[in-house]
Protein backbone atom coordinates (compact mmCIF):
# COMPACT_ATOMS: atom_id res chain seq x y z
CA UNK A 1 0.00 0.00 0.00
CA UNK A 2 1.12 3.20 -0.73
CA UNK A 3 0.78 6.24 2.16
CA UNK A 4 0.29 9.42 0.93
CA UNK A 5 2.72 11.96 2.58
CA UNK A 6 1.40 13.82 5.61
CA UNK A 7 0.35 17.30 3.74
CA UNK A 8 1.84 20.70 5.44
CA UNK A 9 -1.00 21.66 8.59
CA UNK A 10 -3.18 25.29 8.13
CA UNK A 11 -2.42 27.64 10.88
CA UNK A 12 -4.84 30.61 11.31
CA UNK A 13 -2.30 33.33 11.78
CA UNK A 14 -4.20 35.78 13.98
CA UNK A 15 -1.66 38.31 14.64
CA UNK A 16 -0.85 37.19 18.05
CA UNK A 17 -0.17 33.48 15.91
CA UNK A 18 1.61 34.83 13.57
CA UNK A 19 3.93 36.88 15.88
CA UNK A 20 4.90 33.89 18.35
CA UNK A 21 5.33 32.12 15.35
CA UNK A 22 8.10 34.50 14.08
CA UNK A 23 9.92 34.37 17.00
CA UNK A 24 9.39 30.46 17.55
CA UNK A 25 10.58 29.67 14.52
CA UNK A 26 13.79 31.91 15.16
CA UNK A 27 14.21 30.12 17.98
CA UNK A 28 14.14 26.58 16.40
CA UNK A 29 15.86 27.44 13.10
CA UNK A 30 19.16 29.13 14.74
CA UNK A 31 18.85 25.81 17.68
CA UNK A 32 19.09 23.58 14.86
CA UNK A 33 21.84 24.99 12.92
CA UNK A 34 23.65 25.11 16.14
CA UNK A 35 22.90 21.53 17.09
CA UNK A 36 24.42 20.68 13.84
CA UNK A 37 27.91 21.54 15.32
CA UNK A 38 27.51 19.02 18.34
CA UNK A 39 30.89 16.51 17.78
CA UNK A 40 32.57 18.71 15.22
CA UNK A 41 33.50 21.78 16.87
CA UNK A 42 36.73 23.08 16.80
CA UNK A 43 37.84 21.99 20.67
CA UNK A 44 35.37 20.23 23.33
CA UNK A 45 34.48 23.32 24.74
CA UNK A 46 32.98 24.37 21.96
CA UNK A 47 31.12 21.30 21.33
CA UNK A 48 29.29 21.66 25.13
CA UNK A 49 29.09 25.85 24.26
CA UNK A 50 27.11 25.11 21.17
CA UNK A 51 25.72 22.43 22.32
CA UNK A 52 23.96 24.96 25.21
CA UNK A 53 22.89 27.40 23.00
CA UNK A 54 20.87 25.02 20.59
CA UNK A 55 19.23 23.57 23.30
CA UNK A 56 18.42 26.72 24.93
CA UNK A 57 17.14 28.63 21.80
CA UNK A 58 15.11 24.76 21.00
CA UNK A 59 13.79 25.20 24.89
CA UNK A 60 12.34 28.71 24.09
CA UNK A 61 10.95 27.33 20.68
CA UNK A 62 8.84 24.68 22.42
CA UNK A 63 7.36 27.73 24.87
CA UNK A 64 6.68 29.76 22.15
CA UNK A 65 5.23 27.21 19.77
CA UNK A 66 3.17 25.88 22.59
CA UNK A 67 1.61 29.60 23.59
CA UNK A 68 1.01 29.82 19.49
CA UNK A 69 -0.84 26.81 19.82
CA UNK A 70 -3.33 27.81 22.56
CA UNK A 71 -3.80 30.88 21.29
CA UNK A 72 -4.50 29.77 17.94
CA UNK A 73 -6.66 26.98 19.35
CA UNK A 74 -6.97 24.28 16.33
CA UNK A 75 -5.31 21.53 17.73
CA UNK A 76 -1.93 22.35 16.21
CA UNK A 77 0.63 21.26 18.62
CA UNK A 78 4.65 23.01 18.81
CA UNK A 79 5.87 19.22 17.05
CA UNK A 80 2.92 20.09 14.22
CA UNK A 81 4.30 23.73 13.88
CA UNK A 82 7.99 22.01 13.62
CA UNK A 83 7.57 19.18 11.65
CA UNK A 84 4.38 20.18 9.15
CA UNK A 85 4.86 23.42 7.95
CA UNK A 86 6.92 23.88 4.72
CA UNK A 87 9.48 26.59 3.89
CA UNK A 88 6.38 29.16 3.04
CA UNK A 89 4.98 28.70 6.46
CA UNK A 90 8.57 29.71 8.32
CA UNK A 91 8.31 32.45 9.86
CA UNK A 92 11.94 32.87 10.77
CA UNK A 93 14.73 35.76 9.69
CA UNK A 94 16.99 34.68 6.83
CA UNK A 95 19.84 34.94 8.87
CA UNK A 96 19.36 32.31 10.83
CA UNK A 97 18.36 29.79 8.78
CA UNK A 98 22.31 30.75 7.39
CA UNK A 99 24.38 27.85 7.09
CA UNK A 100 27.04 27.55 9.57
CA UNK A 101 30.19 28.00 7.39
CA UNK A 102 32.87 28.56 9.22
CA UNK A 103 33.10 28.80 13.13
CA UNK A 104 33.72 32.37 13.01
CA UNK A 105 30.42 32.84 10.72
CA UNK A 106 28.87 30.56 12.71
CA UNK A 107 29.88 32.89 15.93
CA UNK A 108 29.00 36.00 13.77
CA UNK A 109 25.39 34.91 13.14
CA UNK A 110 24.73 34.32 16.26
CA UNK A 111 26.36 37.61 18.06
CA UNK A 112 24.52 39.48 15.63
CA UNK A 113 21.26 37.32 16.32
CA UNK A 114 21.66 37.43 20.48
CA UNK A 115 22.64 41.21 20.69
CA UNK A 116 19.33 41.62 19.25
CA UNK A 117 17.63 38.74 21.13
CA UNK A 118 18.96 40.03 24.63
CA UNK A 119 17.62 43.51 23.91
CA UNK A 120 14.37 42.29 22.84
CA UNK A 121 13.60 39.43 25.57
CA UNK A 122 14.17 42.61 28.21
CA UNK A 123 11.96 44.62 27.06
CA UNK A 124 9.47 41.82 26.00
CA UNK A 125 9.48 41.34 30.27
CA UNK A 126 7.27 44.26 30.09
CA UNK A 127 4.90 42.42 27.62
CA UNK A 128 1.20 42.93 28.44
CA UNK A 129 0.67 39.33 27.25
CA UNK A 130 1.41 37.61 30.69
CA UNK A 131 3.27 34.39 28.88
CA UNK A 132 4.89 36.52 26.54
CA UNK A 133 6.01 38.42 29.35
CA UNK A 134 7.50 35.26 31.21
CA UNK A 135 9.16 33.70 28.70
CA UNK A 136 10.60 36.81 27.82
CA UNK A 137 12.00 36.47 31.44
CA UNK A 138 13.90 32.90 31.17
CA UNK A 139 15.13 33.61 27.01
CA UNK A 140 16.55 37.46 28.41
CA UNK A 141 19.20 35.22 30.66
CA UNK A 142 19.88 32.63 28.00
CA UNK A 143 20.51 35.24 25.48
CA UNK A 144 22.70 37.58 27.70
CA UNK A 145 25.23 34.25 27.94
CA UNK A 146 24.69 34.14 24.32
CA UNK A 147 25.78 37.49 23.93
CA UNK A 148 28.89 37.02 26.16
CA UNK A 149 30.10 33.88 24.64
CA UNK A 150 29.89 35.33 21.02
CA UNK A 151 31.03 38.45 21.67
CA UNK A 152 34.01 37.27 23.45
CA UNK A 153 34.66 34.87 20.50
CA UNK A 154 34.30 37.67 17.87
CA UNK A 155 37.03 39.54 19.70
CA UNK A 156 39.33 36.58 20.07
CA UNK A 157 38.94 35.68 16.54
CA UNK A 158 39.12 39.75 15.06
CA UNK A 159 42.82 40.38 17.44
CA UNK A 160 43.61 36.59 16.51
CA UNK A 161 46.09 35.73 14.05
CA UNK A 162 45.50 37.08 10.41
CA UNK A 163 43.46 33.92 9.16
CA UNK A 164 40.95 34.68 12.18
CA UNK A 165 40.83 38.01 11.23
CA UNK A 166 40.00 37.14 7.48
CA UNK A 167 37.54 34.70 8.65
CA UNK A 168 35.95 37.01 10.80
CA UNK A 169 35.77 39.75 8.87
CA UNK A 170 34.48 37.88 5.51
CA UNK A 171 31.63 36.79 8.00
CA UNK A 172 30.33 40.14 9.12
CA UNK A 173 30.65 41.08 5.69
CA UNK A 174 28.37 37.86 4.39
CA UNK A 175 26.26 38.58 6.96
CA UNK A 176 25.40 42.26 7.20
CA UNK A 177 22.55 42.43 4.82
CA UNK A 178 20.71 39.97 6.81
CA UNK A 179 20.33 42.28 10.16
CA UNK A 180 17.74 44.99 8.92
CA UNK A 181 15.20 42.38 9.48
CA UNK A 182 15.29 42.14 12.58
CA UNK A 183 14.62 45.95 12.78
CA UNK A 184 11.41 45.88 10.45
CA UNK A 185 7.70 46.09 11.57
CA UNK A 186 4.53 45.27 9.45
CA UNK A 187 0.95 45.78 9.83
CA UNK A 188 0.11 43.22 11.86
CA UNK A 189 2.74 43.42 14.24
CA UNK A 190 1.82 47.43 14.44
CA UNK A 191 -1.20 46.84 16.16
CA UNK A 192 -0.15 44.19 18.62
CA UNK A 193 2.97 47.47 19.37
CA UNK A 194 0.42 49.76 19.90
CA UNK A 195 -1.48 47.39 22.63
CA UNK A 196 1.77 47.01 24.31
CA UNK A 197 1.71 43.33 23.63
CA UNK A 198 4.99 43.45 21.93
CA UNK A 199 7.79 45.92 21.52
CA UNK A 200 9.03 48.30 18.73
CA UNK A 201 12.23 46.78 17.63
CA UNK A 202 13.52 49.77 15.69
CA UNK A 203 13.83 51.04 19.15
CA UNK A 204 16.40 48.49 19.64
CA UNK A 205 18.22 49.46 16.72
CA UNK A 206 20.19 52.04 18.25
CA UNK A 207 21.50 50.13 21.40
CA UNK A 208 22.17 47.24 19.43
CA UNK A 209 24.72 49.40 16.78
CA UNK A 210 26.19 50.44 19.87
CA UNK A 211 27.00 47.29 20.99
CA UNK A 212 28.11 45.70 18.05
CA UNK A 213 30.01 48.39 16.68
CA UNK A 214 31.57 48.46 20.06
CA UNK A 215 32.75 44.75 19.62
CA UNK A 216 33.60 45.03 16.80
CA UNK A 217 35.64 47.92 17.17
CA UNK A 218 37.67 46.09 19.91
CA UNK A 219 38.01 43.10 17.97
CA UNK A 220 39.71 45.47 15.38
CA UNK A 221 37.34 44.37 12.68
CA UNK A 222 35.13 47.10 10.75
CA UNK A 223 31.13 47.08 10.01
CA UNK A 224 30.53 47.01 6.26
CA UNK A 225 29.28 50.06 4.57
CA UNK A 226 27.10 48.50 2.29
CA UNK A 227 23.46 48.98 3.79
CA UNK A 228 21.38 47.20 1.39
CA UNK A 229 19.29 44.75 3.54
CA UNK A 230 17.79 41.47 2.20
CA UNK A 231 14.47 40.84 3.31
CA UNK A 232 11.26 38.38 2.97
CA UNK A 233 11.95 35.77 6.09
CA UNK A 234 9.17 37.12 8.35
CA UNK A 235 6.50 36.58 5.05
CA UNK A 236 8.00 32.86 4.13
CA UNK A 237 10.66 34.04 1.23
CA UNK A 238 13.40 32.39 2.47
CA UNK A 239 16.91 31.46 0.93
CA UNK A 240 17.20 28.61 -0.66
CA UNK A 241 18.76 27.02 2.55
CA UNK A 242 15.74 26.86 4.30
CA UNK A 243 14.69 23.74 2.33
CA UNK A 244 17.13 21.50 3.22
CA UNK A 245 16.98 22.02 6.51
CA UNK A 246 13.60 21.12 6.78
CA UNK A 247 14.13 18.77 4.58
CA UNK A 248 16.51 17.42 7.40
CA UNK A 249 14.14 18.04 10.36
CA UNK A 250 11.09 17.25 8.92
CA UNK A 251 12.28 13.70 7.18
CA UNK A 252 10.97 11.33 10.29
CA UNK A 253 7.89 12.79 10.65
CA UNK A 254 7.26 13.20 6.43
CA UNK A 255 8.47 9.74 6.26
CA UNK A 256 6.12 7.96 8.66
CA UNK A 257 3.19 10.16 8.96
CA UNK A 258 1.17 10.37 11.98
CA UNK A 259 3.14 8.07 14.09
CA UNK A 260 4.50 8.79 17.61
CA UNK A 261 7.95 8.79 18.77
CA UNK B 1 46.94 24.49 25.35
CA UNK B 2 45.71 21.74 27.27
CA UNK B 3 48.89 20.73 29.80
CA UNK B 4 48.33 20.24 33.02
CA UNK B 5 52.34 19.83 34.72
CA UNK B 6 51.66 18.20 37.99
CA UNK B 7 55.81 17.66 39.41
CA UNK B 8 56.89 17.07 36.65
CA UNK B 9 60.73 17.72 37.84
CA UNK B 10 60.01 14.84 40.23
CA UNK B 11 59.04 12.86 37.46
CA UNK B 12 61.75 10.35 36.80
CA UNK B 13 62.39 9.71 40.49
CA UNK B 14 58.68 8.98 40.93
CA UNK B 15 59.94 5.81 38.35
CA UNK B 16 62.47 4.51 40.48
CA UNK B 17 60.50 1.79 41.58
CA UNK B 18 62.04 0.56 44.65
CA UNK B 19 60.46 -2.99 46.44
CA UNK B 20 59.68 -1.17 49.91
CA UNK B 21 57.53 1.63 47.84
CA UNK B 22 56.04 -0.97 45.88
CA UNK B 23 55.43 -3.14 48.71
CA UNK B 24 53.60 -0.17 50.34
CA UNK B 25 51.69 0.77 47.60
CA UNK B 26 50.40 -2.59 47.28
CA UNK B 27 49.13 -2.03 50.97
CA UNK B 28 47.49 0.89 50.24
CA UNK B 29 45.74 -0.56 47.72
CA UNK B 30 44.22 -4.07 49.40
CA UNK B 31 43.18 -1.57 52.13
CA UNK B 32 40.99 0.57 49.68
CA UNK B 33 42.31 3.13 50.17
CA UNK B 34 42.56 5.68 47.15
CA UNK B 35 45.47 6.76 45.33
CA UNK B 36 45.91 10.42 44.58
CA UNK B 37 47.94 12.03 41.70
CA UNK B 38 50.76 12.64 43.98
CA UNK B 39 51.27 9.57 45.43
CA UNK B 40 54.14 7.34 44.60
CA UNK B 41 52.60 4.52 42.12
CA UNK B 42 54.64 1.96 40.01
CA UNK B 43 55.27 3.23 36.42
CA UNK B 44 53.60 0.26 35.31
CA UNK B 45 49.96 1.46 36.98
CA UNK B 46 50.47 4.66 35.66
CA UNK B 47 50.80 3.40 31.79
CA UNK B 48 47.88 1.00 32.41
CA UNK B 49 45.31 4.26 34.10
CA UNK B 50 46.38 6.28 31.57
CA UNK B 51 45.64 3.85 28.64
CA UNK B 52 42.65 3.11 30.43
CA UNK B 53 41.37 6.50 31.04
CA UNK B 54 42.61 8.02 27.88
CA UNK B 55 40.69 5.51 25.95
CA UNK B 56 37.21 6.08 27.69
CA UNK B 57 37.57 9.53 26.86
CA UNK B 58 38.18 8.83 23.25
CA UNK B 59 35.14 6.42 23.38
CA UNK B 60 33.03 9.57 24.65
CA UNK B 61 34.03 11.68 22.48
CA UNK B 62 33.82 9.08 19.34
CA UNK B 63 30.70 7.95 20.57
CA UNK B 64 29.21 11.18 20.17
CA UNK B 65 29.06 10.48 16.22
CA UNK B 66 27.02 8.46 16.02
CA UNK B 67 24.18 9.91 17.99
CA UNK B 68 24.73 13.21 16.69
CA UNK B 69 24.17 11.39 13.51
CA UNK B 70 20.11 12.15 14.44
CA UNK B 71 20.44 15.35 16.49
CA UNK B 72 19.22 16.83 13.23
CA UNK B 73 16.30 14.38 12.24
CA UNK B 74 15.03 13.35 15.85
CA UNK B 75 11.71 12.93 15.31
CA UNK B 76 9.99 15.40 17.75
CA UNK B 77 11.11 18.74 19.64
CA UNK B 78 11.22 16.67 22.75
CA UNK B 79 12.69 13.65 21.52
CA UNK B 80 15.47 16.39 20.01
CA UNK B 81 16.38 17.96 22.73
CA UNK B 82 17.10 15.36 24.97
CA UNK B 83 19.36 13.65 22.33
CA UNK B 84 21.13 17.00 21.89
CA UNK B 85 21.46 16.83 25.82
CA UNK B 86 22.62 13.46 25.89
CA UNK B 87 25.39 13.93 23.23
CA UNK B 88 26.61 17.13 25.07
CA UNK B 89 26.74 15.14 28.07
CA UNK B 90 29.07 12.58 26.91
CA UNK B 91 31.47 15.75 25.07
CA UNK B 92 31.54 16.21 29.29
CA UNK B 93 32.29 12.97 30.52
CA UNK B 94 35.09 12.83 27.86
CA UNK B 95 36.60 16.38 29.15
CA UNK B 96 36.08 14.97 33.07
CA UNK B 97 38.12 11.96 31.71
CA UNK B 98 40.63 13.80 30.19
CA UNK B 99 40.89 16.15 32.96
CA UNK B 100 41.41 12.76 34.87
CA UNK B 101 43.95 11.37 32.70
CA UNK B 102 46.20 14.90 32.95
CA UNK B 103 46.75 14.30 36.53
CA UNK B 104 48.82 11.55 35.34
CA UNK B 105 50.74 13.48 33.49
CA UNK B 106 49.87 12.97 29.48
CA UNK B 107 48.50 16.54 28.29
CA UNK B 108 45.05 16.14 27.07
CA UNK B 109 46.57 17.18 23.76
CA UNK B 110 48.85 14.41 23.44
CA UNK B 111 46.33 12.02 24.50
CA UNK B 112 44.21 13.47 21.50
CA UNK B 113 47.05 13.15 18.92
CA UNK B 114 47.76 9.42 19.80
CA UNK B 115 43.73 9.29 18.83
CA UNK B 116 43.95 10.75 15.66
CA UNK B 117 47.10 8.99 14.42
CA UNK B 118 45.52 5.70 15.33
CA UNK B 119 47.51 4.85 17.69
CA UNK B 120 45.18 4.73 20.58
CA UNK B 121 41.79 2.68 20.98
CA UNK B 122 38.23 3.75 21.51
CA UNK B 123 35.34 1.64 22.35
CA UNK B 124 34.27 -0.96 19.41
CA UNK B 125 30.93 -0.16 19.53
CA UNK B 126 31.06 3.23 18.12
CA UNK B 127 32.29 1.50 15.00
CA UNK B 128 28.74 0.40 13.85
CA UNK B 129 25.91 3.08 11.73
CA UNK B 130 23.23 4.11 13.34
CA UNK B 131 20.72 3.80 10.45
CA UNK B 132 17.29 4.32 12.09
CA UNK B 133 15.79 6.38 15.07
CA UNK B 134 15.43 3.09 16.81
CA UNK B 135 19.31 2.92 16.59
CA UNK B 136 19.21 5.83 19.01
CA UNK B 137 16.82 3.84 21.52
CA UNK B 138 18.91 1.01 21.51
CA UNK B 139 22.44 3.01 22.05
CA UNK B 140 21.14 4.39 25.33
CA UNK B 141 19.20 0.87 26.52
CA UNK B 142 21.91 -1.36 25.63
CA UNK B 143 25.13 0.30 24.77
CA UNK B 144 24.78 2.98 27.55
CA UNK B 145 23.58 -0.08 29.50
CA UNK B 146 26.74 -2.34 29.23
CA UNK B 147 29.11 1.05 29.82
CA UNK B 148 27.12 1.01 33.26
CA UNK B 149 27.79 -2.66 33.94
CA UNK B 150 31.29 -1.65 33.26
CA UNK B 151 31.21 1.57 35.41
CA UNK B 152 29.80 0.99 38.47
CA UNK B 153 32.53 -0.87 39.52
CA UNK B 154 34.98 1.65 37.99
CA UNK B 155 33.46 3.80 41.26
CA UNK B 156 35.84 2.02 43.85
CA UNK B 157 38.76 2.05 41.38
CA UNK B 158 41.65 2.54 43.30
CA UNK B 159 42.98 5.83 41.35
CA UNK B 160 40.88 8.80 42.80
CA UNK B 161 40.02 11.12 39.87
CA UNK B 162 39.14 8.22 37.73
CA UNK B 163 36.74 6.87 40.52
CA UNK B 164 35.16 10.34 41.29
CA UNK B 165 34.73 11.16 37.56
CA UNK B 166 32.83 7.71 37.20
CA UNK B 167 30.31 8.59 39.97
CA UNK B 168 29.61 11.52 38.12
CA UNK B 169 29.26 9.84 34.31
CA UNK B 170 27.27 6.77 35.65
CA UNK B 171 24.46 9.25 37.53
CA UNK B 172 24.67 10.92 33.74
CA UNK B 173 24.47 7.15 32.09
CA UNK B 174 21.73 5.95 33.95
CA UNK B 175 19.51 8.70 33.29
CA UNK B 176 20.62 8.19 29.51
CA UNK B 177 19.68 4.34 29.83
CA UNK B 178 16.41 5.61 31.49
CA UNK B 179 15.51 7.94 28.06
CA UNK B 180 16.66 4.70 25.37
CA UNK B 181 14.57 1.99 26.77
CA UNK B 182 11.60 4.73 26.95
CA UNK B 183 12.19 5.42 22.98
CA UNK B 184 12.17 1.18 22.96
CA UNK B 185 8.58 1.38 25.11
CA UNK B 186 7.01 3.70 22.62
CA UNK B 187 8.71 2.57 19.45
CA UNK B 188 7.19 -1.55 20.83
CA UNK B 189 3.41 0.19 21.49
CA UNK B 190 3.49 1.88 18.40
CA UNK B 191 3.22 1.24 14.32
CA UNK B 192 3.90 -2.30 13.01
CA UNK B 193 6.57 -0.33 11.16
CA UNK B 194 7.91 1.15 14.43
CA UNK B 195 8.12 -2.18 16.09
CA UNK B 196 10.06 -3.66 12.89
CA UNK B 197 12.34 -0.87 13.87
CA UNK B 198 12.82 -1.69 17.17
CA UNK B 199 13.89 -5.22 16.18
CA UNK B 200 15.75 -4.58 13.38
CA UNK B 201 17.60 -2.46 15.67
CA UNK B 202 18.16 -4.54 18.30
CA UNK B 203 19.01 -7.13 15.74
CA UNK B 204 22.16 -5.01 14.78
CA UNK B 205 23.26 -4.01 18.34
CA UNK B 206 23.46 -7.23 20.19
CA UNK B 207 26.27 -9.01 19.45
CA UNK B 208 28.54 -5.72 19.41
CA UNK B 209 26.46 -4.55 23.04
CA UNK B 210 28.47 -8.22 24.22
CA UNK B 211 31.34 -7.22 22.57
CA UNK B 212 31.52 -3.97 25.00
CA UNK B 213 33.08 -5.96 27.71
CA UNK B 214 35.86 -7.34 25.93
CA UNK B 215 37.25 -10.26 25.23
CA UNK B 216 36.81 -13.78 27.17
CA UNK B 217 38.14 -14.45 30.38
CA UNK B 218 41.08 -16.70 29.11
CA UNK B 219 42.10 -13.95 26.64
CA UNK B 220 42.11 -11.21 28.12
CA UNK B 221 45.63 -9.22 28.60
CA UNK B 222 45.17 -7.07 31.12
CA UNK B 223 42.94 -8.74 33.63
CA UNK B 224 45.53 -9.98 36.14
CA UNK B 225 47.42 -6.76 37.02
CA UNK B 226 44.33 -4.93 36.82
CA UNK B 227 42.37 -7.18 39.37
CA UNK B 228 45.18 -7.19 41.61
CA UNK B 229 45.52 -2.83 41.69
CA UNK B 230 41.96 -3.14 41.79
CA UNK B 231 41.59 -1.27 38.64
CA UNK B 232 39.36 -4.22 37.69
CA UNK B 233 37.13 -5.51 40.24
CA UNK B 234 34.89 -8.15 37.74
CA UNK B 235 36.13 -10.33 34.87
CA UNK B 236 34.83 -9.31 31.49
CA UNK B 237 32.77 -12.83 31.39
CA UNK B 238 31.07 -12.14 35.18
CA UNK B 239 29.91 -8.91 33.90
CA UNK B 240 28.68 -9.86 30.34
CA UNK B 241 27.02 -12.34 32.52
CA UNK B 242 25.16 -9.77 34.63
CA UNK B 243 24.03 -7.46 31.65
CA UNK B 244 22.52 -10.96 29.79
CA UNK B 245 20.64 -11.38 32.77
CA UNK B 246 19.31 -7.99 33.15
CA UNK B 247 18.41 -7.68 29.56
CA UNK B 248 16.24 -10.28 28.84
CA UNK B 249 13.48 -9.90 30.91
CA UNK B 250 13.58 -5.95 29.40
CA UNK B 251 13.62 -7.35 25.94
CA UNK B 252 10.82 -9.48 26.97
CA UNK B 253 9.02 -6.75 28.69
CA UNK B 254 9.32 -5.02 24.94
CA UNK B 255 8.01 -8.04 23.07
CA UNK B 256 11.24 -8.16 21.11
CA UNK B 257 13.06 -11.12 20.42
CA UNK B 258 17.19 -11.39 21.22
CA UNK B 259 18.51 -12.50 17.91
CA UNK B 260 20.04 -15.77 19.26
CA UNK B 261 17.95 -18.92 19.22
CA UNK B 262 20.20 -20.90 20.95
CA UNK B 263 20.08 -18.58 24.10
CA UNK B 264 18.26 -20.31 27.19
CA UNK B 265 18.00 -20.10 30.96
CA UNK B 266 19.82 -22.24 32.97
CA UNK B 267 17.52 -23.42 35.81
CA UNK B 268 19.56 -23.98 38.20
CA UNK B 269 21.91 -21.16 37.85
CA UNK B 270 19.09 -18.93 36.46
CA UNK B 271 21.51 -17.62 34.19
CA UNK B 272 20.66 -16.98 30.63
CA UNK B 273 22.91 -18.97 28.85
CA UNK B 274 23.76 -17.52 25.54
CA UNK B 275 25.66 -18.53 22.14
CA UNK B 276 29.07 -18.09 21.06
CA UNK B 277 30.01 -14.40 20.55
CA UNK B 278 32.06 -14.36 16.71
CA UNK B 279 35.50 -12.79 18.30
CA UNK B 280 36.34 -12.69 14.67
CA UNK B 281 34.24 -9.98 13.93
CA UNK B 282 35.63 -7.86 17.25
CA UNK B 283 38.83 -8.56 16.32
CA UNK B 284 38.21 -7.09 12.51
CA UNK B 285 36.59 -3.97 14.16
CA UNK B 286 39.25 -3.56 16.42
CA UNK B 287 41.97 -4.20 13.79
CA UNK B 288 39.92 -0.92 11.92
CA UNK B 289 37.73 -2.73 9.39
CA UNK B 290 34.68 -2.12 11.32
CA UNK B 291 31.68 -0.73 9.15
CA UNK B 292 32.31 2.79 10.33
CA UNK B 293 36.24 3.19 11.56
CA UNK B 294 37.43 5.30 8.49
CA UNK B 295 34.21 7.39 8.95
CA UNK B 296 34.91 7.97 12.58
CA UNK B 297 38.55 8.71 12.31
CA UNK B 298 37.95 11.29 9.55
CA UNK B 299 35.30 12.85 10.94
CA UNK B 300 37.23 13.58 13.97
CA UNK B 301 40.29 14.25 12.21
CA UNK B 302 38.21 16.93 9.94
CA UNK B 303 37.21 18.69 13.10
CA UNK B 304 40.42 18.80 14.80
CA UNK B 305 41.76 20.03 11.53
CA UNK B 306 39.40 22.29 10.97
CA UNK B 307 39.51 23.40 13.98
CA UNK B 308 42.91 24.48 14.24
CA UNK B 309 42.90 28.13 13.26
CA UNK B 310 39.98 28.76 15.90
CA UNK B 311 42.59 27.04 18.42
CA UNK B 312 45.75 29.09 17.27
CA UNK B 313 43.73 32.29 17.40
CA UNK B 314 42.16 31.57 20.82
CA UNK B 315 46.24 31.16 22.02
CA UNK B 316 47.26 34.38 20.05
CA UNK B 317 44.55 36.46 21.03
CA UNK B 318 45.41 35.06 25.05
CA UNK B 319 49.29 35.44 24.15
CA UNK B 320 48.47 39.36 23.44
CA UNK B 321 46.24 40.21 25.94
CA UNK B 322 48.59 38.79 28.65
CA UNK B 323 51.55 41.03 27.41
CA UNK B 324 49.54 43.75 27.37
CA UNK B 325 48.31 43.48 30.62
CA UNK B 326 52.03 42.91 31.63
CA UNK B 327 52.91 46.08 29.89
CA UNK B 328 50.04 48.17 31.68
CA UNK B 329 50.86 46.79 34.93
CA UNK B 330 54.61 48.24 34.21
CA UNK B 331 53.02 51.49 33.37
Amino acid sequence: MLKMAVASIQVSESPLVLYTLRRADDALILGHRLSEWCGHAPMLEEDMALANMGLDLLGQARELYDYAAKVEGNGNDEDKFAYLRDVRQYRNLLLLEQPNGDFARTMVRQFFYAAFADLYWRAMMKSRDATLAAIAAKSEKESAYHVRHSSEWIVRLGDGTAESHARAQTAIDDLWAFIGEMFEVDDSERALIDAGIAVDPAVLRPPWLRLVSDIVSEATLDLPRNNWMQQGGRNGRHSEHLGHLLSELQSMQRTFPGATW
Amino acid sequence: MYTQALNTSEAEERNVEDAARAAQFQARIDDEQRIEPNDWMPAAYRKTLTRQISQHAHSEIVGMLPEGNWITRAPSLRRKAALLAKVQDECGHGLYLYAAAETLGTSREELVDQMLAGKAKYSSIFNYPTLSWADIGVIGWLVDGAAIMNQIPLCRCSYGPYARAMIRVCKEESFHQRQGYEIMVTLSRGSEEQKAMAQDALDRWWWPVLMMFGPPDQASQHSDTSTKWKIKRFSNDELRQKFVDATVPQAQYLGLTIPDPGMKQNLATGHWEYSAIDWDEFKQVLAGNGPCNRDRMAARRKAHEEGAWVREAAAAYAEKRSYRQAAQAAE
